[in-house]
């Protein structure tokens, strides 16, 4: 009883520490990436003792002047839901996690650990809901500062992300059909077979346009840069127009942990999750017959790295795509969404029950 | 302005987005291994970036660019200014205010007893330079950092001027 208790409790803070080390060194890759990018350098002076470490400290600079700042509530503000809104949105963005497998089973002194925190039968409904209930955040942010502009951006916030919202959802369902499973880690070990004996059958393989438009819903989820009309940082200010200190810099942080979720939900759903091809329980088996015997730890190791790994890579994609396209206009937004991509989607899933009816 | 129709291709939007991304991307990965090279020290040449750590690190100027002023000396260390009042003359911002005294040396008429340029006026356009019969103004130091927590701060004397 004991030990379960304590072999949850270290996944959860496995995965806890994880994502918020990561969406905080987000903050300095978006930094750094942005500026190689464009020929720059980047920030690069914060230094501790004269050790400057590429910048890295400035993502501590940043907490400690976040959480020095004044912790300002204007006066006509709804107090409670003021101050409740940042941790409501801080919150579900997180959440989403505890369903997303980073690892196989492993079996650590005689005892089989999942490495998923939770191993949902219905995974995937869970992250729509906590992605969903994410709005409320953005529109009560918006709504109890009591100020127009606030106001504004968390109706074109809730607005946006119900838009793509039901595209997320469309485009999962195909992954969902031909997997046949909502539990995520179901879905990666589905993805462990191979199509024609030699090609891993990951998502993306199967559901190519399913990926490209999960994950343009996914970027405009996120509510950042191509989409990013609920916040406009350079001018207009979204819902968060009335917050400062460390209640504005979780918002900004919830942007980077939902950065982090839509880049780990592409590596669960499309990319194979923790699958490293041709890796199999007991080693290497490629498809020309040639196998390399290695050690159930070694396995479990290079699952969990390569998971690492792709989740990484499309966190830098994401930063990538951030940084090089130009905003949408807010028409321009509503008519992707809804005449392009959502149509595109169904089309999508009508394809694919289609080739998977014709197939049996 | 004349617009061009947009083409299939361009209006799908997605080949323009991966051309987007192909070009921010090479450049990322171009620029990361310059820097990656000038940190183990292979490429010192070719930097990834355009930027110039200011501080220690400083812009060339063009040996024509107007920084801060200087007042040229003769050989024994005293202004070649003659106090002529040619540049206080044609200075347009009225920056310079010079009191003219009588030079000890017969062959030389004046000198100047005080010889002010407010820098918080001046518009460094340069015409001063250009007036000088004598050649004792230059505007070759590339000294630009003129900044002061007062206006006062911001006249500068001859003593200033001459070094």
């Amino acid at each position: 009883m004991l030990a379960t208790l304590v072999i949850e409790l270290t996944k959860v803070l496995v995965v806890l520490i994880g994502v918020l080390n990561l969406a905080a060194i987000l903050t300095w890759m978006e930094r750094k990436q942005s500026a190689v990018m464009q020929d720059r350098i980047g920030a690069n002076r914060a230094s501790i003792f004269g050790f400057r470490l590429f910048g890295l400290f400035q993502v501590l600079a940043d907490g400690l002047k976040m959480f020095t700042k004044e912790d300002f509530v204007p006066e006509t503000a709804h107090r409670f839901i003021h101050t409740m809104a940042p941790f409501l949105a801080a919150f579900f963005a997180l959440i989403g996690f505890a369903v997303i497998p980073f690892g196989n089973v492993v079996t650590l002194f005689g005892r089989e650990i999942n490495l998923q925190i939770i191993d949902l039968n219905v995974g995937v409904l869970f992250i729509f809901a906590a992605m969903s209930l994410g709005i409320y955040g953005v529109v009560l942010a918006g709504w109890s500062s009591n100020n127009n502009y606030a106001f504004l951006g968390g109706m074109r916030g809730s607005s946006q992300m119900f838009s793509y919202e039901i595209t997320i959802g469309a485009a999962i369902l195909g992954v969902l059909m031909i997997f046949e499973s909502m539990s995520l880690q179901d879905i990666v070990r589905g993805q462990g077979q191979l199509l024609w004996g030699f090609l891993p059958k990951w998502g993306f393989v199967v559901q190519p346009i399913g990926c490209i438009l999960f994950l343009v819903a996914g970027i405009a989820e996120t509510k950042r840069v191509p989409f990013d009309l609920p916040e406009g940082e350079s001018e207009i200010i979204g819902y968060f127009v009335e917050y400062s200190s460390m209640k504005f810099g979780l918002f900004m942080l919830t942007d980077f942990v939902e950065t982090v979720l839509i880049a780990a939900l592409v590596t669960t759903l499309f990319f194979g999750g923790w699958q490293v091809p041709y890796l199999y329980q007991n080693g290497f088996s490629f498809p020309g017959g040639m196998t390399v015997e290695i050690s159930q730890f070694w396995v479990a190791l290079f699952q969990v790295l390569s998971y690492g790994i792709k989740v990484f890579f499309f966190c830098w994609l994401l930063l990538l795509i951030r940084w090089t396209l130009p905003r949408f206009r807010y028409d321009q937004l509503m008519r992707l969404g809804w005449q392009m991509i959502f149509p595109l989607s169904i089309l999508n899933l009508l394809v694919t029950g289609a080739v998977i009816l014709l197939l049996q | 302005m004349e617009r061009r129709e947009l083409t299939f291709v361009e209006r799908f939007y997605l080949v323009e987005v991966f051309k987007g991304l192909w070009l921010t991307g090479r450049h990322f990965f171009l620029n990361l291994s310059k820097h990656v090279k000038t940190q183990l020290g292979l490429h010192t040449l070719e930097k990834g970036a355009v930027t110039f750590q200011y501080p220690e690190e400083r812009r060339p100027f063009s040996p024509r660019y107007r920084s801060r002023h200087r007042l040229t000396q003769r050989e024994d260390g005293s202004p070649r200014c003659v106090a002529c009042m040619m540049c206080e003359t044609a200075c347009p911002a009225r920056c310079i205010y010079i009191v003219a005294g009588e030079h000890p040396d017969p062959n030389v008429e004046k000198y100047p007893i005080r010889f002010d340029i407010d820098l918080g006026v001046c518009i460094f356009c340069g015409f001063c330079v250009e007036a000088c019969p004598e050649d004792a103004i230059r505007m070759d130091t590339g000294i630009v950092e003129i900044a002061a927590y007062s206006r006062k701060e911001m006249i500068y004397h001859i003593e200033d001027l001459l070094q």
